[in-house]
């Protein structure tokens, strides 16, 4: 039994994390309509940024934590303007195969500042397990389970009450329309990276203490993320979150119960059936 | 018609063919003038990547899908040849065609629920595919090995004739991808092929012209899974050493950075992109440390600049330039 909670902790965890950077493909492919590759890179420049501010600058942890997320905010911007957007180009073929040139060429620029090593990003508390109804759990997981639901809670508060987030929306559901009524489409674009930038950030942030980190520790769990954007349905908010929790559940119980040596091939298989049984994922549209 | 008019037109007319008599005899006199094992062993990989890029090409090119997955069937092609010739004692020729064969098949029953997506739901699906695959290669090592490889795979032979150094090598690999470079350049340029093309440029016009869209698409790709696997043979015989890292996600990357550069829908444009993208490291000191910024900056500028490939880009670029000036010409007179 306490076996079982530990799985459902850890795969909480997890799950929190994968629906984290899941809202951000989600933002980038409603307002712009692609899938952003470089999402990736976000999530490693995140726990990259932690680590030169809490080690090198030697800041307290939340300042940190706040340093870092609008750090990679501001990079998916400069990203976005810079890289994206010259492209004026409306064959997404071309624009997935850019993103995918701009998430290599992010993640040469990471490989060339902190170099190829491993390094250990600290937790936001101490390391010491917290016993929840016999399951030991990291103080780390529960502040990815609660700065998850704040992040939640934030960009709900700004889609749904503040005039930028409504045109953001609007852009979403009728892009012609939203021209029409004169909402800027390269202050959307930003935003969006921007927002993708901070959730990448923020997953880096928390999750990079219990990986530890390296240049391409945001790939795996990016992929894992866009897997749990397509499970919930890809574009739906309240889909990324529950495809998020529902993937790390799977992923922790499997690795528990069955093998774990095939723990990160469960996303991918989970990805493909739903792909070749409901393309649409469970929330979608 | 004068004399000068009647040959261009004859070389116009035999362009392709005259281009690939070229090609085949300037590759049969290299080894030649060119005798350093290292050149020719990085011209011999140049073969093996166009193998695998020429199927890759027909697919985004030709057929408009994404793939982030082809390093799978080219690691299938290697892994299997290695297992089927060491672990069970088969002639590695025999083995090549078995192996190639069930890849084709994987491919189909793979396919036919993977093709139903497009875009980027094709791009992830494939690039999961791709995860998959090297992650039970480097978990599975009774029988692949693991990380450390699957080494000891024979050499090819022709009865006593083994293919043992760079020059022989040169023979059998860029015979293969001659071979492969007609077959796909008479592809496309067959009923099946301009489907194809039409496919690429607008799926629901072609189907309403009666291309069977599903169906051509499943054929380009088993098509291009079984080049795939076929130069994962050669590579595994080549080498006899193969190792997961080979067949990984950045490498299925890079195949699609050499099909973009070369320009996406040119066939020619995969012996150009290929070429570029093989040899780069060789051309530059710093390549290891910038190779990044080499690969991803190379695509971003390419696809912002010259989105149909360098050298169809530039092909273009002149087009435009004689065009104008010939208009300007004509608006003088």
């Amino acid at each position: 039994m306490s076996d079982l909670l530990q799985f459902i902790f850890s795969g909480l965890t997890n799950g929190s994390i994968y629906a984290l950077i899941a809202l951000g493909f989600c933002v980038v492919n409603n307002t712009m309509g692609i899938l952003n590759f470089i999402q990736v890179d976000f999530v490693t420049l995140g726990g990259m940024l932690m680590f030169t501010a809490v080690l090198s600058l030697s800041l307290p942890m939340i300042p940190g934590l706040l340093l870092a997320v609008v750090g990679v905010a501001l990079v998916a911007m400069l990203v976005e303007r810079f890289g994206l957007r010259p492209a004026r180009s409306d064959n997404h073929l071309i624009l997935v195969f850019i993103t995918i040139g701009l998430s290599i060429i992010l993640r040469g620029v990471i490989k060339l500042i902190w170099g190829k090593n491993r390094m250990a990003v600290p937790p936001l508390t101490p390391d010491h397990p917290v016993e929840i109804m016999g399951a030991s759990v990291l103080p780390q997981a529960l502040w990815i389970l609660l700065l998850t639901l704040v992040a939640i809670a934030l960009l709900s508060w700004f889609f749904y009450r503040t005039s930028l987030g409504l045109s953001m929306r609007a852009v979403a559901s009728n892009p012609t329309a939203a021209a029409v009524v004169g909402i800027p489409a390269g202050r959307i674009r930003l935003t969006s990276y921007a927002i993708a930038g901070a959730l990448g950030g923020l997953a880096g942030v928390l999750m990079t203490p219990i990986t530890t980190l390296n240049y391409d520790v945001g790939v795996l769990l990016g992929l894992k993320g866009f897997a749990a954007a397509i499970l919930g349905g890809f574009g739906s908010f309240p889909g990324a979150v529950i495809g998020g929790v529902i993937l790390g559940l799977l992923e922790s119980l499997s690795a528990g119960y069955l093998s774990s040596a095939y723990k990160d091939v469960v996303a991918f298989v989970v990805l493909l059936l739903v792909l070749f049984v409901r393309p649409k994922g469970l929330l979608g549209k | 018609m004068t004399g000068k008019e009647k040959l261009l037109y004859f070389l116009y007319l035999h362009r392709t063919g005259l281009t690939v008599t070229v090609l085949s005899l300037a590759l049969l006199l290299y080894p030649l003038y060119q005798s350093n094992p290292y050149t020719l062993g990085l011209s011999n990989l140049i073969a093996i990547n166009v193998i695998v890029v020429l199927g890759l090409a027909l697919f985004i090119g030709f057929a408009g899908q994404i793939s982030l997955g082809h390093a799978t069937f080219f690691g299938m092609g290697a892994y299997g040849s290695a297992i089927t010739t060491v672990t069970f004692g088969l002639p590695p020729w025999p083995a090549m065609v078995l192996v190639a064969t069930l890849v084709g098949l994987f491919a189909w029953i793979i396919g036919v629920p993977i093709l139903r997506l497009s875009g980027h739901y094709l791009a992830m699906a494939t690039l999961g595919m791709n995860f998959v695959f090297h992650t039970v290669l480097l978990q599975w090592d009774q029988v692949t090995g693991g990380p450390s490889g699957f080494a000891g795979i024979p050499l090819l032979t022709l009865g006593s004739f083994a293919f043992d150094d760079e020059v022989r090598l040169h023979y059998l690999l860029w015979g293969f991808a001659l071979l492969f470079l007609l077959l796909c350049l008479n592809l496309v340029r067959s009923g099946v092929g301009r489907g194809l093309a039409a496919l690429a440029g607008e799926e629901t016009a072609a189907a309403a012209l009666g291309v069977n869209t599903q169906v051509a698409k499943l054929k380009v790709f088993i098509l291009s899974a079984v080049l795939a696997a076929i130069a994962g043979s050669l590579f595994a015989h080549t080498y006899s050493y193969i190792s997961p890292d080979s067949f990984d996600i950045f490498v299925a990357t890079d195949f699609v950075i050499m099909v973009v550069i070369g320009g996406m829908g040119s066939v020619w444009g995969v012996l150009f992109g290929t070429g570029t993208i093989t040899l780069l490291p060789e051309w530059v000191d710093f390549f290891e440390t910038y190779k990044d910024f080499v690969h991803g900056g190379i695509l971003v500028l390419v696809l912002i600049f010259l989105p149909q490939g360098l050298v169809a880009g530039l092909v273009d670029m002149v087009r435009v330039r004689m065009v104008l000036r010939r208009q300007k010409y004509a608006s003088d007179r």
